[in-house]
């Protein structure tokens, strides 16, 4: 949305105020859609009245939100160019984070894809996976640096041209109270890696424009995410493609859902996420 | 006999193996952890903590820290993503959440060591083996407990290092914790590229193999580097 000074008429604050007023109701090709209802990319079998976000979040920017329980996040690769990078929070208790050792330990899975859930270190689900139709995802890998980007790129900063995952979802906590400490590492969606029997590491990129990911939240979130490109994508380029994100109000996983008794320790950590809330009267 | 290294004190047939530094230099730091206890210690910039494996196949739980700023520390992910490698072996650097080395491994005996199995804890053990190991100690309890002497809590617990403990990754992506390969007075040792907090839990866990379900003594030796001036040990 560049625009120069010769465009404006700003010499007074009535002036001013007349021409800040005219730059409503135009469009960017990343923005968010409010209200969510009228987005125009509405996900398929949802009604648009359901929605509470809706949003486009460009290749090296970030995006966060509060859901209640039960919301359900539909994030969407649009050209295949995304990489989407995801903490999530207790809401209520956010030192309850994401733990990515115990997400890929306790359900005896490194690759993320549905019905797989997002675990706290406390024992407890924030969320699920409930439906992907990329399965090129990681939890190994974490986030992009200071560091890797200026090494890799020339350039990590936030308003620079190839910003580093990590400093955006500074910016992203930080708009929640949440300090550089309160950073776990994150998990990716839509750029795959897989392990070599050696240890080493396979990156298998992406499955395409389209793909989407949905995550149901088992407790009140934080949800923070930054798109940006994946730390070990051999591109020297840094390329970024638009995230689009959706969310709705469902209901959270609950006894007699298949997902529910997948697994011993899936249905324990839904246990434990139900006991949680049945005492403080959620 | 100190009662922690008598192996009467563990499981039938166990052998304690005290060995000793792997690199050479002033031993400016060397303590045993009794079994299932936490440990600490900053370790200055070129100097060289040696782990020592005492009963054999004992997980020792790891999370290092920039000393002198807390919020830079471990990163399993940074250390994974720039070595190409989720095995941890000689010449790994293990680098902080901002991806800068805050130690590399210079010495280890055993064929690779693991940084994705994470820590145990009272309530990850509910998941695990049910809610009637809710009463056990486990690592992140060990953590917790050593960071607060520090000032620091459950903000500051990541995932973290597991010397000594064994787990593979199959085709399929399906992992776990196997049975060790280590052993008695199997070593790894690590050099601080700055000066940095190791926090340190001899698991308890007696649910898996990782502690050879017999959970047995660490030795810790912090070593001066050879760049460390004299007059500074």
């Amino acid at each position: 949305m560049a625009t120069v000074a010769s465009e404006h008429e700003t010499d007074t604050v009535l002036a001013a105020r007349k021409d800040a007023r005219a730059q409503g109701g135009k469009v960017a090709a990343a923005m968010p859609y409010l209200p969510a209802s009228s987005t125009p990319y509405p996900p398929p079998g949802v009604d648009p009245a359901a929605l509470t976000w809706a949003e486009t979040v460009a290749g090296g920017n970030y995006t966060h939100k509060v859901v209640a329980r039960g919301t359900r996040l539909r994030l969407e690769d649009v050209t295949g160019e995304a990489c989407a990078h995801v903490v999530v929070y207790n809401a209520l208790e956010p030192w309850e984070r994401l733990n990515v050792a115990d997400t890929v330990k306790i359900p005896w899975q490194a690759y993320l894809t549905t019905n797989h859930p997002l675990l706290s270190g406390d024992g407890r689900v924030l969320a699920t996976i409930v439906d992907d139709d990329s399965r090129q995802h990681d939890a190994l890998c974490g986030t992009s640096t200071a560091a890797a980007n200026q090494a890799k790129y020339g350039d990590s900063a936030p308003q620079g041209p190839s910003p580093s995952g990590r400093e955006l979802l500074t910016l992203a906590a930080a708009k929640h109270g949440l300090a550089p400490r309160d950073l776990p590492p994150s998990v990716s969606f839509f750029k795959g890696v897989t392990v070599n029997e050696d240890g080493s590491l396979k990156f298998t990129g992406t499955a395409g424009p389209g793909k989407a990911v949905e995550l149901l939240a088992e407790l009140p979130l934080i949800i923070l995410i930054a798109n940006v490109p994946h730390p070990v994508d051999p591109s020297p380029a840094y390329q970024c493609g638009p995230l689009r994100v959706h969310a709705w109000r469902t209901a959270p996983t609950a006894p007699g859902d298949p997902r529910w008794d997948a697994t011993p320790e899936a249905r324990r950590a839904y246990l434990n996420t139900a006991d949680y809330l049945a005492a403080r009267g959620l | 006999m100190n009662a922690v290294l008598d192996p009467a004190g563990y499981a039938a047939g166990t052998v304690l193996d005290l060995a000793g530094p792997l690199v050479d230099g002033t031993i400016l730091r060397d303590d045993i952890v009794p079994a299932r206890a936490p440990w600490s210690a900053v370790v200055r910039r070129g100097d060289v903590l040696t782990i020592v494996d005492v009963g054999g196949n004992q997980s020792g739980d790891c999370l290092l820290y920039n000393a002198h700023d807390t919020d830079e520390r471990y990163s399993v992910p940074d250390t994974i993503a720039w070595s190409g490698n989720v095995y941890v072996r000689t010449g790994t650097v293990l680098r902080s959440n901002e991806g800068n080395p805050l130690a590399t491994v210079v010495a280890n005996e055993i064929d690779r060591q693991d940084t994705i199995g994470g820590a145990c804890g009272k309530e990850s053990n509910t998941l695990r083996y049910g809610h009637h190991t809710a009463a056990e100690h486990g690592c992140r309890e060990n953590f917790l407990a050593e960071a607060a002497k520090y000032g620091m809590g459950a903000r500051d617990i990541v995932s973290n290092l597991n010397w000594f403990m064994n787990v593979p990754i199959e085709a399929d992506g399906t992992l776990g914790i196997v049975d060790g390969i280590s052993g008695p007075g199997k070593r790894v040792a690590f050099r601080a590229e700055m000066d940095i907090l190791v926090l340190v839990s001899n698991c308890p866990q007696m649910n898996n193999p990782c502690n050879d379900f017999n959970p047995t003594p660490l030795r810790m030796i912090v070593t001066a580097g050879p760049a460390r001036a004299a007059d500074t040990v």
